[in-house]
């Protein structure tokens, strides 16, 4: 899941560590990934966030996260990972009959 | 999990794009795709943060305290697009810095357009309306791009260009209801970035090499002609709305194409812009290359003050 992968910042002297920024659009929303960025520290993450990806109230809330910390499923595993979840129907509530004349159901 | 051979890895990736499904950065993809965006996502990337000096050349002397205030905030518009876009062009595997080195070095290009001075403060108005509509008129089909990160922040960035233009045309409007003098200001610059507008979006169709495999990758959803004709199209009847001229004896309307005929810009002059040789190329760089190295204390003494917090 996180765009910014580890070797993006891997050999280069001196960078600021990326973050990836995640944004509340508004109270009731989910934070929301929206890019990344470079910053010394968490602070300046923040800081950087606001000014790059909030200048027209696109939100309420900013996580940042570094992104060297975020742990992601790998692309290659996504067959065995996601295919369990394929094959169990009755997991929904369309596998169920109901009389049509059944109301609130 | 053992590592799928290299045909079926294509095969998956060819299989995702024909569904019209987003590549996402940790996907498998051709070396050749990879590269090709990058080098697309860094010269767009590279154009914001360049685009940004032809108008802060206005920004000391807007003439009332409202319009200097839409200028900063437009500049810091195109910053903030030069970001968005570094931080997709990263997740292809190459870092901003890496970005920023090839830049100053002259390795990767930025538009030809931005090679051009901006002589009189109409140009603020006219780069708004026709430079900012042309980038529009290429940037809302990159929104359906087939990379995601590059989509993404397409996504935003038409978000933003919209106000870009609109203040641009505002501009010119207000300009055009003014004095004879003011109205010449307009016309005249209007005259000098017309061709340079046109020449935005690439050279014709014929000598265009890397469009034919942009478009089957689906980086590009439309050639360079058929975004210029839908430029032209789009802005003859707003040049007529603010009263200006274009300055193309050949346009005319194309009854039987539902299209305006046009002539072709100097591709002798685009060629030579584009190899160095335009008006503020060496401008641009060396203003970008001060700015860089002027700043490398503040870089430096803001990576000292984090490691002095992280050892507390």
């Amino acid at each position: 899941m996180s765009e910014g992968t580890s070797e993006a910042t891997g050999g280069i002297r001196d960078e600021w560590p990326l973050y990836e920024i995640f944004v509340r659009g508004k109270r009731g929303l989910n934070h929301v990934h929206v890019g990344s960025l470079h910053a010394a520290d968490d602070e300046m993450a923040l800081r950087h966030a606001r000014d790059v990806y909030t200048r027209r109230n696109e939100g309420v809330s900013i996580w940042a996260v570094r992104a060297d910390l975020v742990a992601a499923s790998s692309p290659d595993e996504k067959d065995p990972l996601f295919a369990p979840a394929g094959d169990k129907v009755y997991r929904h509530p369309t596998f169920y009959a109901i009389p049509d004349d059944v109301p609130h159901m | 999990m053992t590592a799928q051979p290299e045909t079926e890895r294509l095969a998956s990736f060819e299989g995702t794009l024909a569904r019209h499904d987003r590549i996402e950065p940790r996907d498998w993809m051709p070396e050749r795709y990879r590269s090709t965006l990058v080098r697309q996502i860094a010269q767009h990337a590279h154009s914001e943060i360049i685009g940004m000096q032809p108008e802060g050349n206005w920004l000391t002397r807007a003439p009332s305290l409202r319009r200097k205030a839409i200028l900063l905030a437009k500049v810091q518009d195109e910053a903030g697009h030069g970001l968005y876009l570094y931080s997709a062009c990263e997740t292809l595997g190459v870092s901003r810095r890496e970005l920023t080195e090839k830049l100053l070095a002259g390795q990767q290009k930025y538009s030809s357009i931005f090679n051009y001075p901006t002589l009189s403060y109409a140009d603020v108005g006219t780069i708004g309306w026709l430079v900012d509509g042309a980038a529009i008129c290429n940037q809302v089909p990159l929104c359906r791009t087939s990379y995601g990160p590059y989509g993404r922040s397409m996504i935003r960035i038409c978000k933003e260009e919209s106000f870009h233009q609109r203040q641009g045309f505002e501009l010119l409007a207000t300009m055009m209801r003014g004095t004879d003098e003011q109205r010449a200001m307009v016309q005249e610059s209007v005259d000098r970035f017309w061709w340079p507008s046109l020449m935005m979006f690439g050279p014709p169709d014929a000598d265009s090499p890397n469009t034919e495999q942009s478009m089957a990758w689906g980086i590009k959803r439309d050639t360079n002609d058929e975004l210029r004709q839908k430029f032209v199209d789009m802005t003859v009847p707003q040049a007529q709305a603010l009263g200006v001229t274009l300055p193309d004896p050949a346009l005319v309307w194309n009854e039987e194409r539902g299209h305006h005929d046009f002539g072709q810009p100097d591709w002798d002059e685009f060629a030579a812009v584009v190899k160095g040789a335009g008006p503020c190329n060496a401008q641009r760089i060396a203003h970008r290359r001060r700015a860089h190295e002027e700043g490398a204390w503040v870089r430096e003494a803001a990576t000292a003050f984090a490691a002095k917090g992280a050892s507390r």
